[in-house]
C-alpha cells in the first residue's frame, strides 16, 4: 500500500546514541515518521526499541544525536516537553492510577478546573465521552481504572495522550497484554486514528501484526537499525531473519506424537475464581504420556483456574485429578511437584521466580531442601551455584552471573531460567501456561523446541495459551475450552482455525 | 455478561448495606446520648465536650499523617513533631507572651520537622520508618534536655462561645462553646477533604501516592510534591502540638504528647485516609479518653484506675487488629521514586 504523494515528516531523530553504565543501548538510530503512517519496530528483547521511544518522549536524553519534531530540533529533559509537541506515549506497563476514574486519570497533570484549582470532573467526564466518541474506543468515564479489562485500560491511555493534543503516538509493545481480539479492535483503533491524521510508531516483536499493520518496518538489534522493509514486500520469515541475525524456525519440526498411557486424568473439575464465582465448571480431559494436549480459549473462561488446581495453587470445589493412577485432587503443590510434575506458570514475575533471588537460587526452588543442596537445614551455596551455571550454560540463559538477581533480566531469559529448572528434573507431567508470553522469537523458538523434546522423552504436556497460532503449530490434541468447561477436543489434522475460532467463541460445533 | 451483571448487583447492594448501618448506627447513637441526657446532664455535656476537646490533637496529627501517606511517605514521626511543636510554643508564649505568635512558631516547628523528615526519606533515601523514629527520638531528646521546670505561660487560648448558638441545651455547649484551635479543626477536616477529593493538588497527591511513574509520565514532579506536602503536613501536628499547651494544658510536660502522634496513625487507619473518616474515629477514641476520665472521677467503680486508663489504648489495639482489616493503604506508600 504506497501512498501515491510523500506525506510532511513529523518526527524524526538522526543518530541518536544512548549509553548506560555498561551497554550500548542505541548505536547512532536514523528514524523518519510520516503524517498518518504506522510506523513499527521490530526487536528482541534488550534490542533497544523501549529505550529508543523513552528518548523520544523525553524519558530518556540522548547522548547523542538530534531529534526533530515538526521541523523543529527539540531538546527534551522531561515528558512535559514531548507532550507540548504533541507527542504521546501508552507504555507498555500502564501508567494509570488503579483507583482512580477514567476521567480523572485522563485529566491527571493537564487538569480541567473551575478555577482555584478546585476540578470539574464533569467537563473532564464530558471531554473523554468526545473524544471516545471521535474515534470510536467506548469508553466510560466514570469507571474505576482497576475494575477494567486490560484493554480497556489500554484505550484509557490512548486517550489520555489525545486528551493532550497527541497527534504522534508512541504504543510500547501494545499487543503483549491483550488476547487475540483485544488486539484486532486495537489495530481497527490505529487505523481509525492514522484516518484522523494522527501518525503512531508502535513496538512489538509479534512479525504477523507488523504485516498486518504496519506501513513500514524498522529492526532493531543490539541497538542498531539493521534494515527496513515495507510489509508488503516482506515474509515473517524475512523480518524474523533481521530481528535475530539467522534463520529462524517459526513452525515448529516436530514427528508425529507416540501416545502411550493416561497421565493426567481430569474429571468434572469445578473451582472458583478469586471473586468467588464459579469459573471452572466441570473440566473432563485425559493427557497421555508422550503427547500435547494444547487447550484453546480466550481468557477468562477457567484456564488460569484449571492450571492452579492441577497444581495444587487452588482448591478444586468439585470433580477428581488423577496422576498415573493415583488420585492427587488435594494434594499440596510441593507433593504434585515431587510427583514429576513441572509448571511454567502464566505470570513469570509473580508466580515463576523470586525476583529479588539469584538465578542459581531461583533455580533449586522445587528441590532447595533435598541433596545435594542442604542437608538437614544447612544449604550448600556452592552445589546451588554449581548447579546454577550448569543450567545457564545448557539453557543458554544471557546473564553476567548466577548470582545476578532474577529482576534484572529480560522476559525472555527469565523464561529461560524457569523452563531451565523445571525441565532439569525428571518430568512426568508439564504444565505450560502462556510459555511465550512477551518473550521474542529467538527464545520462543527455543522453549518451543524444548517442550517438543519434553513430549518426544515421553512426558504428558498440556499447554495453555491465548495464541491460537501457539496451540496449533505445538499441540498433537486441541482441547477447546469456554465458560469453564471443555466444550470439544479434536485431534490436531481436524483443527483449523476457523473451527477452532468458532468454538472458542462459544458456538455449537458443526 | 452475566457474571458481571451479578457482580455489579452485589455491589450496589454492599453500599447501600454501608449506608443504613452508618444512618442506623448515627440514630442509635443520637438516641442513647439523649436518654443519658435526660438522666444526668451535667455528665454528659461534660463528657461530649471532653470528647470534643480530647479528638483535637488526635484528629490533627491524623491529617497530618494522611496528607504525607497519600502522597507515599509514611511519617511515623507525628508524635515528635507534635511534642517539639508544644515545646516550641510553650518557650515562645514564656518568653513573648503573645500566643498568636506562639502558635505560628509552633506551626513553623512542626513543618521544619516535616521538612526534615522528608529530607531525610527523599534526600537521603532512608528508610521512612527510621526517618519517623529519628524524629520520635529527637524530639524527646532535645525538648526533655531543654525544658526547664518552673517556666509558666502566659495566659491560655480561652473559651469562645458562639452568641446565641451556644445556648442550645447539650449542642451548645458541646460543639459552640470551645476554644479557638478547636473550631479551627472542625473547619480544617472540611477543608483538607475538599481539597484532597476535588482539587488540583488532591488529584496529584493521589497520583504520587498509588502510581508516582504514572504522575512522573504526565509532567508531576513527584519528590518535589512529597517534599512539599510532607512539609505543609508537619502544620497539621505543629498546630496539634500548640493545641497542647496553649488551649488544653496550658504548660509544658516532659513527653507531654503522651502517645497521642501514635493513636493519630491509628485514627488515620481506621478512617481509610480520609479527612473525614479520620474525624469520625478521632472522635471515638476522644470519647473513650473522656469517658475515661468521667469513670475516674466518679470513682463509684471497683476497678483500678489503671486499668481503665488503658481504655483509649486498648481501643487503639482492637480496631486496629480488628476493624481495619479492608482499608487500603495508597498503593505506593514508603517507596522511593527515582528514575533512570
Amino acid at each position: 500500500m504506497s501512498k501515491q504523494t510523500n506525506p510532511p515528516i513529523v518526527l524524526e531523530a538522526k543518530g541518536i546514541t544512548k549509553r548506560f553504565p555498561g551497554v550500548l543501548a542505541n548505536d547512532s538510530v536514523d528514524l523518519q515518521l510520516h503524517k498518518g503512517e504506522i510506523l513499527a519496530f521490530l526487536g528482541e528483547n534488550g534490542a533497544g526499541k523501549s529505550t529508543l521511544m523513552n528518548m523520544l518522549y523525553g524519558l530518556y536524553r540522548p547522548n547523542e544525536g538530534e531529534i526533530w519534531i515538526k521541523g523543529e530540533k527539540v531538546e527534551m529533559s522531561n515528558p512535559r516537553d514531548a507532550i507540548d509537541r504533541g507527542v504521546g506515549m501508552v507504555h507498555q506497563h500502564f501508567q494509570l492510577v488503579p483507583v482512580m476514574t477514567v476521567a480523572e486519570n485522563v485529566m491527571l497533570g493537564s487538569e480541567i478546573t473551575r478555577g482555584g484549582g478546585v476540578l470539574s470532573r464533569r467537563k473532564a467526564e464530558e471531554r473523554v465521552r468526545e473524544l471516545s466518541h471521535q474515534y470510536g474506543l467506548d469508553v466510560d468515564p466514570t469507571a474505576v481504572v482497576e475494575d477494567l479489562p486490560v484493554g480497556m485500560q489500554q484505550r484509557v491511555e490512548i486517550i489520555k495522550a489525545l486528551y493532550r493534543d497527541a497527534d504522534i503516538l508512541i504504543l510500547d509493545e501494545p499487543t503483549a497484554v491483550l488476547t487475540p481480539q483485544e488486539a484486532n479492535e486495537l489495530f481497527r483503533i490505529m487505523h481509525d486514528l492514522t484516518d484522523e491524521g494522527v501518525s503512531i510508531i508502535f513496538i512489538t516483536h509479534k512479525l504477523k501484526e507488523v504485516l498486518n499493520v504496519a506501513d513500514t518496518v524498522g529492526v532493531l538489534r543490539r541497538g542498531k537499525i539493521v534494515g527496513s522493509a515495507k510489509p508488503a514486500e516482506s515474509t515473517q520469515e524475512s523480518l524474523a531473519e533481521l530481528m535475530v541475525g539467522r534463520a529462524v524456525l517459526l513452525r515448529v519440526d516436530k514427528e508425529k506424537a507416540d501416545a502411550g498411557a493416561v497421565v493426567l486424568k481430569v474429571e468434572g473439575l469445578q473451582a472458583f475464581d478469586d471473586r468467588k464465582q464459579l469459573i471452572l465448571r466441570g473440566a473432563d480431559f485425559e493427557v497421555r504420556a508422550g503427547e500435547i494436549v494444547g487447550i484453546a480459549g480466550v481468557q477468562g473462561n477457567g484456564q488460569r483456574e484449571l492450571v492452579e488446581v492441577l497444581t495444587g495453587l487452588r482448591t478444586a470445589v468439585n470433580g477428581r485429578v488423577w496422576i498415573e493412577g493415583q488420585e492427587v485432587t488435594h494434594f499440596s503443590p510441593r507433593k504434585i511437584t515431587e510427583l514429576g510434575v513441572a509448571h511454567i506458570p502464566e505470570d513469570r514475575e509473580k508466580h515463576g521466580l523470586v525476583m529479588p533471588y539469584s538465578l542459581a537460587d531461583n533455580m533449586v526452588l522445587n528441590d532447595y531442601y533435598q541433596k545435594p543442596y542442604a542437608t538437614g537445614i544447612i544449604m550448600h551455596q556452592d552445589a546451588i551455584d554449581a548447579h546454577g551455571e550448569q543450567l545457564i550454560e545448557k539453557y543458554d540463559v544471557r546473564t553476567p552471573s548466577v548470582k545476578t538477581p532474577a529482576s534484572s533480566l529480560s522476559g525472555g531469559n527469565k523464561q529461560k531460567v524457569i523452563v531451565a529448572r523445571e525441565f532439569s528434573r525428571p518430568t512426568k507431567l508439564l504444565i505450560a501456561a502462556q510459555p511465550t508470553r512477551g518473550i521474542d522469537v529467538g527464545s520462543i523458538e527455543f522453549i518451543h523446541t524444548q517442550i517438543v523434546a519434553q513430549r518426544d522423552a515421553g512426558a504428558a504436556v498440556l499447554l495453555i495459551s491465548a495464541e491460537l497460532d501457539e496451540v496449533l503449530s505445538l499441540a498433537d490434541r486441541v482441547a477447546v475450552m469456554f465458560d469453564g468447561r471443555i466444550v470439544k477436543i479434536l485431534p490436531i489434522a481436524e483443527a483449523t482455525r476457523e473451527r477452532v475460532g468458532l468454538l472458542m467463541a462459544g458456538s455449537e460445533d458443526a | 455478561m452475566a457474571t458481571s451483571a451479578t457482580v455489579t448487583k452485589t455491589n450496589t447492594k454492599k453500599k447501600i448495606d454501608s449506608k443504613t448501618m452508618m444512618i442506623g448506627g448515627a440514630l442509635l447513637l443520637a438516641a442513647v446520648v439523649l436518654y443519658k441526657y435526660m438522666n444526668d446532664p451535667i455528665t454528659t455535656t461534660a463528657v461530649l465536650s471532653s470528647t470534643i476537646r480530647q479528638s483535637t490533637p488526635l484528629v490533627l496529627g491524623a491529617l497530618c499523617g494522611l496528607i504525607g501517606e497519600r502522597s507515599g511517605i509514611i511519617n511515623i514521626g507525628i508524635e515528635g513533631q507534635m511534642l517539639m511543636a508544644a515545646f516550641v510554643s510553650f518557650l515562645v508564649n514564656v518568653y513573648t507572651g503573645n500566643l498568636f505568635i506562639a502558635i505560628t512558631s509552633g506551626i513553623l516547628a512542626g513543618m521544619g520537622m516535616g521538612l526534615f523528615l522528608a529530607w531525610m526519606s527523599i534526600g537521603l533515601k532512608m528508610d521512612q520508618i527510621i526517618g519517623g523514629t529519628v524524629i520520635n527520638i529527637m524530639a524527646l531528646g532535645l525538648t526533655s534536655f531543654f525544658y526547664q521546670v518552673g517556666l509558666t505561660t502566659k495566659g491560655k487560648l480561652p473559651s469562645i462561645p458562639l452568641g446565641p448558638l451556644a445556648e442550645i441545651p447539650l449542642i451548645g455547649p458541646v460543639l459552640f462553646d470551645n476554644p479557638p484551635i478547636t473550631y479551627l479543626t472542625m473547619l480544617l477536616v472540611i477543608a483538607v477533604q475538599f481539597a484532597l477529593f476535588r482539587t488540583v493538588w488532591g488529584l496529584r497527591t493521589r497520583a504520587i501516592g498509588e502510581h508516582p511513574s504514572a504522575a512522573d509520565t504526565v509532567g508531576i514532579n513527584v519528590n518535589l510534591t512529597r517534599y512539599l506536602n510532607v512539609s505543609f503536613a508537619g502544620a497539621f501536628a505543629g498546630l496539634a502540638g500548640a493545641y497542647l499547651t496553649l488551649e488544653a494544658v496550658g504548660s509544658f510536660e516532659r513527653g507531654m504528647t503522651n502517645g497521642r502522634g501514635f493513636v493519630a496513625l491509628a485514627v488515620m487507619i481506621f478512617g481509610k485516609w480520609t479527612p473525614l473518616g479520620s474525624w469520625g474515629a478521632a472522635l471515638l477514641f476522644g470519647f473513650a479518653s473522656a469517658y475515661q476520665t468521667q469513670l475516674q472521677f466518679s470513682g463509684n467503680i471497683e476497678i483500678p484506675h489503671q486499668f481503665i486508663g488503658m481504655l483509649p489504648y486498648l481501643l487503639t489495639i482492637i480496631v486496629l487488629a480488628g476493624f481495619v482489616g479492608r482499608s487500603r493503604p495508597p498503593a505506593a506508600v514508603g517507596q522511593l521514586y527515582e528514575t533512570e
